[in-house]
């Protein structure tokens, strides 16, 4: 690999330029018009212009996005997160073209992108699933029986879905028939796609993940995530390794995540998604993300590895670049999602320019920025405008760290998500690990105002 | 005749999705407050209503065009 193109924006596309430009690897961002100015294309080597603002005129458009990749000779794509990350077309695509896809294989994104089917290999794998039905459900009478099976309440999930969305709750029997009928409209109508599955509710859960690192034969882990902290599905606060998890259930994520990444052939980076319910000690798979993620850093400081560097290796040489038994765990780390949104006004969007953008430092405190002081946030893009991520030798510690971190950062220009984070990281439910993936919404005075 | 402005800065839609019918057409009856469009900022979608009755005169922004605070949609004739 020598010349990487990049297919993405912001604190992610600047994030593999560092990692690549360490390899001795070229970098090509993609930039839309609005983002020709942007501090990803003046950090990359290279940068090429993909398409005007809205996303599926530039950074969804796969012909142009891959034509980009094809004239400024690159020989690999990294798709980053979100945008084409998880498309298996795109994928396809890129490797019919000749090039390396910075990715798992079309295959693996495909079996993972149908919910259905993933939890079937799911539990092939012997990783623990909530009671369900057995793939799509049909209609009339095996619905009904399928629905005693389960129990109530019940969700009925689009296997099309994901990430939180495609989802109904069912609380009584009588309810199930008409509500899996919605559902299977929405998906066809969302999604493209009718099926939809059942599955046990879980109430007051919590979020945690493993990552996993596979070469297509072989995988390993890289420790577990919490990531409970949420607004509408969306990650706010995240840290690594997961608190308060038993160890025997910790060992069994850990285990049947790298157990399901061998059984797919699973090539790269990816995440597998759990529910742990606090209360009977019991996880249960959700989903895998065939990408690397957002809150990838805090595995990075409890590692002291470099993910996008591993996905590179992996990419470029098609084997593990080291064995499971030389990945150590140390410390604790928080990542804290800043997001260009004002929590005051229920949380919104406050696009504009950066007049002031000072970042706190000191041990055990890093930044990953897509923008610098001057830079413009455009409104046509999600709102993350930075991750501050910090470390130390315990949670305690890492929690006291990130109160006076979170205490330096000084931003002018546009409303952030500052103070929630503030507030969030004071709070005694997080302290104790009483938080689950709807307290954010069941606490109004943190979403009034956190000051 | 009365312009719709847009409220914020991001992308105009006239259409609930890209496989649906837009929203209202040039020469339609709108009623107050009836939906005209969306705006996108930030992958937060706003309604664009309609402050008056009257029928669709022009749209000034076509499907997917970007949009600052205080441009003029569209304008309606009064009823």
């Amino acid at each position: 690999m020598e010349r990487l193109f990049i297919a993405n924006r912001g604190e992610i596309a600047v994030r593999v330029i560092r990692s690549a430009r360490e390899l001795g690897i070229r970098t090509v961002v993609a930039v839309s018009e609005p983002d020709e100015k942007s501090h990803a294309a003046q950090l990359a080597d290279e940068y090429r212009l993909v398409g005007p603002a809205p996303a599926t005129r530039s950074y969804l458009d796969q012909s142009a996005v891959l034509a980009a990749a094809l004239d400024s000779g690159c020989d690999a794509v990294h798709p980053g997160y979100g945008f084409l990350s998880e498309n298996a077309a795109f994928a396809a695509a890129v490797i019919e073209a000749g090039l390396t896809w910075v990715g798992p294989s079309p295959e693996a994104i495909e079996l993972m992108g149908d919910k259905a089917r993933a939890r079937d290999a799911a539990r092939q794998a012997g990783v623990p699933i909530l009671r369900g039905s057995e793939g799509a459900v049909g209609h009339g009478e095996d619905l009904i029986a399928e629905g005693r099976v389960i129990g109530y309440p019940l969700v009925v999930k689009a296997s099309a879905g994901g990430g939180g969305r495609g989802i109904r709750l069912v609380t009584a029997e009588e309810d199930l028939v008409a509500t899996v009928e919605v559902a299977q409209a929405e998906a066809r109508a969302a999604f493209g796609s009718a099926d939809v599955y059942l599955e046990r509710f879980l109430g007051r859960a919590r979020h945690v993940e493993v990552q996993v690192l596979g070469d297509g034969q072989d995988a390993i882990h890289l420790g577990d995530r919490d990531c409970s902290m949420q607004r509408r599905q969306q990650k706010i606060l995240e840290e690594a390794p997961a608190p308060a998890l038993p160890d025997a259930v910790r060992q069994r994520i850990r285990d049947s995540s790298v157990e399901l990444a061998r059984a797919c052939h699973y090539r790269g980076l990816g995440t597998v998604e759990f529910l742990y319910d606090p209360e009977t000690h019991e996880a249960a798979f959700i989903e895998m993300n065939t990408r690397l993620q957002v809150e990838h850093p805090v595995t990075e400081m409890i590692t002291g590895l470099d993910l996008v560097r591993e996905q590179l290796l992996v990419a470029g040489e098609g084997k593990l670049p080291l064995a499971q038994d030389e990945v150590r765990f140390r410390g604790h780390a928080f990542e804290f999602r800043l997001n260009a949104e004002d929590p005051s006004s229920g949380f919104m969007p406050s696009p504009g320019t950066l007049e002031r953008l000072d970042w706190p430092g000191g041990p055990g405190v890093r930044i990953d920025s897509g923008f610098v002081a001057g830079s413009v946030i455009a409104p046509f893009y999600d709102s993350l405008l930075a991750k501050l991520i910090v470390w130390d030798a315990s949670r305690t510690e890492a929690i006291a760290r990130s109160v006076r971190a979170l205490g330096e950062v000084d931003v002018e220009g546009v409303k952030t998500t500052l103070p929630l984070l503030q507030a969030l990281i004071q709070r005694p439910e997080l302290r104790d690990v009483e938080h689950h993936s709807k307290f954010l919404e069941t606490t109004p005075e943190l979403l009034g105002g956190a000051a | 005749m009365a312009d719709i402005l847009s409220p914020l800065p991001g992308i105009f839609y006239r259409k609930p999705g890209p496989d649906k019918e837009p929203y209202v057409n040039e020469g339609d009856h709108v009623d107050v407050g009836q939906t005209v469009g969306v705006v996108e900022v930030m992958k937060q979608f706003s309604e664009v209503r309609s402050d008056v009755a009257g029928t669709i005169d022009r749209f000034h922004i076509e499907d997917s065009g970007t949009v600052n605070p205080g441009d003029v949609i569209v304008t309606v004739s009064e009823a």
